[in-house]
């Protein structure tokens, strides 16, 4: 089980990092998802696998710690996957924002952008 | 009055200015000079017993772990120092009312004062190295402020850049110096240090945190070759000028040569760096100011040559020489800061500050011409006033100090350096008064009134006092400070007349031929003209462009405005980082065993891949590359239930809704294809990094996973303490709203400030050129017949009640059982968001009562409260408390103050969600309304070639 859910989370991984690598506003919010989800599932592996131990006390729980996965990692996951939305979010809007008012919806800055208020004279 | 106190004031004093400045600059100006005059009536109230030989100090712990205190000590020397920065900054206060024209912002200009006054008094009252330098900083960020003051003048803008530049570097150089000596010292604590003079000396770091420092304290003071900097800080207001450079900020390094003076002085080192480069500073800046036309260049050069004379005589290590530094410091700062004004009246009434346009003022401003002619003669080092003595008083020991087995050679180029002083100075006085009334003045030049002479009148009075009656007037003051520098018992004895001596005879010497050479300056500005000299500003300029070019070119390599090469380096960098770190470090066996591959579990695993392996292949076609995200997302919440995180499930899927919604959104305007724009190497090469990203990230979660903790894990604390401490069964809602709260409570506002920033982003669009481009917009794609389905519509509407009691459901449930703030939040913004696509923007719209920032605010300020609540009650922030409560016809519930922020965190999450995706629905409204007919032309900008 541990490999495949490695597998996974490598797969999603690269997949995201190509998309992220196109040239399209697009293809690179898509890749960004896919990176979230890799590295959310990656988070919640930290706390290695579990089956059927979710972490909800039974009976007000006597702590027998072997009966729950570790509850930590799923805390931090959970506020992550709303940030990452938060986040996918911004940049969805800025992609558009960047489509309407620049006309295309080319990733790269251009140069002429970049020069501008680097002058140190 | 507590030193902690007096080192506030001035920055409680640079709030007044912003909050008075609709009174008027006379309130301001007021509100400012109270703050300065009651830490000044704070600092005297300690003199006597600091003239007893006490030590007043006040501490506060800050960091105590990297031994950052904020502790306070007032000696001698802090007394000196900050006595100078509080009064000559009351009367620059004053000066600066008057002198500040209608249209300068006077707010902006007295709160950057006093946010430097702050400062500078925080140097002198920090007990602790490091305090030190977070003021240290500060005066160089506030005097960059107010250099750069007239920001419409290039050469202010330069001027301040450079500055900070150069004293800034100096700081950088000085932390690691200052790291070095609390690490000999054993303590960062100056009173401890001061102590370790053995142990200092003796370490073998001593050079180098000498060096450093030293560093730090010569950029500051404008020594050689660091010196150039001040005169083209002279661009800024002449108050600041004034203030600057004549009593604080570059005595700021003068003031630390002197603090550290016990434990880094009497070497050979300290001397021969110190003195030498003192003593060939008080030449240089003597003789260039000589050959200066503007009348703040030449004070500016002067100043120059005058910190250069302290700094010789700190270095000397004797302790005639730290006592005559001392009182060169005070009667420097009383003359600099009267001609400071004087040349800027000069400049304010006449209109200029060239000496080529002016001359002949005497009659046209005769007080004017008193104070500046005194202060000047002071300055010149001219019986009676107080600069003679401290000159006398430096020519006795250059001419008793042997450099390097000469021992005529430091006396004769001090006495050089005395000459060209007093030239200069008696050439300030003849070029601005003395000679013909011109009828050329670009103004009517006339004494000003008393607002702008009151304050050189004052430090004239002073000038001459000191100068009769040195004793009486800062006796007490230069010895309560030499003894501090020295860490002795000093008897400094100050008198105007030793007698005939050398020193007198060199003085009277240099009067001579110092008068004789304002007398030929004509044939000497030639000959000074002809000669080659290297100008300070064009290497300045050259070595920072230079600079610049590399960062450039270092910068493009790594991330050049292409997004993949900066994502790409990254990528690159971490899997080295990574690889590296693998490579060196030591892992543990594996220990645990793999889990068993039920069927479920195979057939989720190879959906994902396939859907994985689609993304890849179809993301070109980009509804298709949605629909794919949808999958992946689903399965991916199908994993977590399988993995034991019910929570994470829920919130999963709720997630994907969302921001699948969000995305189809945006696609309505963005095209639909992504088209083959990379050659093949190119897409190969993305290939590659992306492979090995994906086999490093996939191989260290295997490896994490096969094996077991290295230490024990905090959670059992967690599972122990879930329903004892925080009254709830479910340990992942327990962390996040009781044991995580403050993290919770972090995130939640990012969350909210996230959507607060497509709402103000979708502002912007929906004005100016965007608007126009969206209202005339033409979609690419046949709109829908039927806007609104009736199935649908109704389907919805009779759906809205069940999920939002759903909603609460799984709020309700959320502490015990999977669900909470985030969850609920995430349903019940789902079931809004279903009325909006199905019965129409406006529909909704109309139905919504209540505004989605408030609901984000009254969130955050939920949770905050909830928080807060638990102070009432002396315990840490968010401690909750939670009982058991019975109703009728109800099962017995639990109430929680941890479900107050639950609530918290709800209200936040629905508002943040639906003000997100109402902000994007408002861009789709401004065009849909208008272009319901179907499209006929192509699609506007989603063919490459038509983009470029």
């Amino acid at each position: 089980m541990e490999a495949l859910v490695a597998i996974a989370i490598g797969a999603m991984s690269a997949s995201g990092i190509y998309l992220v690598l196109r040239l399209r506003t697009f293809p690179v919010v898509i890749g960004m998802t896919m990176m979230s989800y890799a590295i959310n599932l990656f988070l919640v592996t930290t706390g290695r696998l579990a089956v059927n131990k979710p972490p909800i006390l039974q009976g007000h729980g006597p702590a027998d710690f072997s009966a729950y996965t570790d509850p930590l990692p799923q805390a931090l996951t959970l506020t992550a996957i709303v940030i990452s939305f938060g986040m996918t979010a911004v940049v969805v809007l800025l992609s558009l924002g960047a489509f309407i008012e620049g006309g295309d919806d080319y990733i790269d800055m251009p140069e002429s952008d970049r020069r501008e208020g680097g002058d140190t004279e | 009055m507590s030193p902690a106190l007096i080192a506030a004031l001035p920055f409680l004093g640079a709030l007044l200015p912003g909050l008075l400045i609709r009174s008027g600059r006379n309130v301001a100006a007021i509100s400012c000079g109270t703050m300065t005059l009651l830490a000044l009536i704070g600092l005297c109230l300690h003199i006597p017993a600091i003239m007893d030989g006490q030590v007043i100090t006040s501490h506060f712990t800050w960091l105590p772990r990297i031994g950052l205190d904020a502790s306070f000590r007032i000696d001698g020397l802090s007394l000196l120092f900050a006595i100078l920065i509080l009064g000559i900054g009351l009367l620059i206060i004053l000066y600066a009312r008057y002198y500040l024209s209608k249209g300068d912002p006077v707010g902006q200009f007295y709160t950057y004062l006093m946010l430097f006054q702050g400062a500078m008094v925080g140097i002198v009252l920090s007990d602790n190295i490091l305090f030190l330098l977070v003021f240290w900083e500060l005066t160089s960020l506030s005097s960059f402020l107010l250099i750069g003051y007239w920001k419409h003048l290039p050469e202010g803008r330069q001027g301040a850049r450079m500055a900070l530049t150069v004293t800034g570097m100096g700081g950088l150089a000085m932390i690691a110096g200052m790291m070095m000596l609390g690490n000999i010292a054993g303590s960062y604590r100056i009173s401890d240090i001061l102590e370790a003079k053995e142990a200092i000396q003796a370490s073998p770091l001593y050079l180098p945190a000498l060096l450093l420092i030293l560093l730090g304290a010569f950029t500051k003071s404008a020594q050689f070759p660091f010196h150039f900097w001040l005169p083209h800080a002279m661009a800024a207001p002449t108050p600041v000028s004034a203030y600057l450079h004549s009593a604080t900020m570059v005595k700021a390094g003068l003031f630390l040569m002197a603090r550290l003076w016990p434990v880094l002085a009497g070497t050979p080192e300290w001397f021969y760096i110190v003195a030498t480069t003192g003593l060939f500073t008080m030449l240089i800046g003597a003789v260039i100011a000589l050959f200066k036309d503007d009348l703040k260049a030449i004070l500016a050069f002067s100043t120059v040559s005058q910190l250069g004379m302290v700094t010789m005589l700190l270095g000397l290590g004797t302790e005639a020489g730290a006592i005559a530094a001392v009182f060169h410091i005070i009667n420097h700062a009383t003359f600099k800061a009267a001609l400071f004004m004087t040349a800027g009246i000069v400049d304010h009434e006449a209109g200029t500050r060239s000496m080529k346009l002016l001359g002949g003022l005497r009659k046209l401003m005769p007080v004017t011409f008193t104070i500046g002619t005194i202060a000047a003669l002071s300055m010149a080092g001219v019986l009676p006033l107080n600069g003679f003595i401290s000159k006398e008083m430096m020519l006795e020991e250059a001419i008793h100090t042997t450099w390097a087995g000469y021992a005529q050679l430091f006396g004769i180029v001090a006495a050089i350096a005395a000459t060209f002083s007093v030239a200069y100075s008696l050439r300030f006085i003849a070029g601005t008064f003395l000679g013909s009334e011109r009828d050329d003045y670009p103004h009517h030049p006339h004494d000003p009134g008393m607002g702008l002479l009151f304050s050189p009148s004052l430090l004239v009075v002073l000038v001459i006092l000191i100068g009769l009656m040195p004793m009486t007037m800062a006796g007490w003051l230069v010895t309560a400070s030499a003894d501090a520098v020295t860490g002795m018992e000093t008897h400094p004895h100050l008198a105007l007349w030793h007698g005939v001596n050398i020193p007198l005879m060199i003085s009277g010497a240099a009067l001579v031929i110092g008068a004789l050479m304002v007398a030929f300056h004509r044939p000497l500005q030639a000959i000074w003209d002809a000669m080659p000299r290297p100008e300070a500003k064009v290497i300045f300029d050259r070595i920072i462009r230079r600079a610049v070019r590399w960062a450039q070119a270092v910068n493009d390599g790594l991330h050049d405005g292409r997004l993949a090469r900066g994502a790409g380096m990254m990528s690159g960098t971490v899997v080295l980082a990574g690889t590296f770190a693998w490579v060196t470090g030591s892992t543990g066996p594996q220990t645990r065993e793999m889990l068993p591959i039920t069927p479920v579990a195979g057939v989720g695993f190879v959906l994902l891949i396939v859907a994985t392996g689609c993304m890849v292949a179809f993301h070109r076609n980009r509804l298709l590359a949605l629909v794919l995200i949808g999958i992946v997302g689903l399965i991916v919440s199908c994993g977590f239930v399988y993995l034991s995180a019910p929570d994470l499930a829920l919130t999963q899927i709720s997630v994907e809704v969302v921001t699948v919604m969000l995305m189809l959104l945006a696609l309505n305007f963005l095209p639909k294809r992504t088209w083959v724009e990379t050659g093949g190497l190119r897409r190969g090469a993305d290939a590659l990094i992306a492979t090995v990203v994906g086999l490093a990230f996939g191989g260290l979660a295997y490896a994490i996973m096969r094996r077991d903790f290295a230490f024990e894990t905090i959670s059992q604390y967690h599972i122990a303490n879930s329903y004892k401490q925080g009254g709830g069964d479910n340990i992942v809602n327990v962390t996040l709203v009781d044991f995580r709260g403050y993290d919770t409570f972090g995130e939640i506002t990012v969350l909210g400030i996230a959507a607060l920033v497509i709402y103000a982003m979708t502002e912007t669009l929906l004005i100016g050129k965007s608007a126009r481009k969206l209202t005339n917009w033409r979609h690419d794609q046949r709109r829908a017949g039927d806007r609104h389905p009736l199935m649908l519509v109704v389907a919805t509407r009779l759906i809205l009640p069940i999920s939002l009691t759903v909603g609460l459901f799984i709020f309700m449930r959320g502490h015990n059982q999977p669900g909470g703030g985030f969850v609920a939040g995430l349903i019940v913004a789902i079931s809004l968001l279903m009325q909006y696509m199905a019965s129409g923007f406006a529909w909704a719209q109309e139905r919504q009562r209540v505004p989605f920032h408030a609901m984000i605010g009254t969130g955050v300020v939920v949770a905050a409260a909830t928080g807060i609540g638990a102070w009432f009650f002396g315990l840490p922030f968010l401690t909750s408390a939670y009982g058991y409560f019975k109703l009728p016809f109800l099962e017995e519930f639990e109430l929680a103050t941890a479900m107050a922020f639950d609530l918290g965190v709800f209200l936040c999450v629905v508002g943040a969600v639906m003000l997100a995706l109402n902000s994007l629905s408002r861009i789709a409204r401004r065009t849909g309304e208008a272009s319901t007919r179907p499209a006929t032309a192509e699609a506007p900008t989603a063919d490459p070639k038509e983009a470029h």
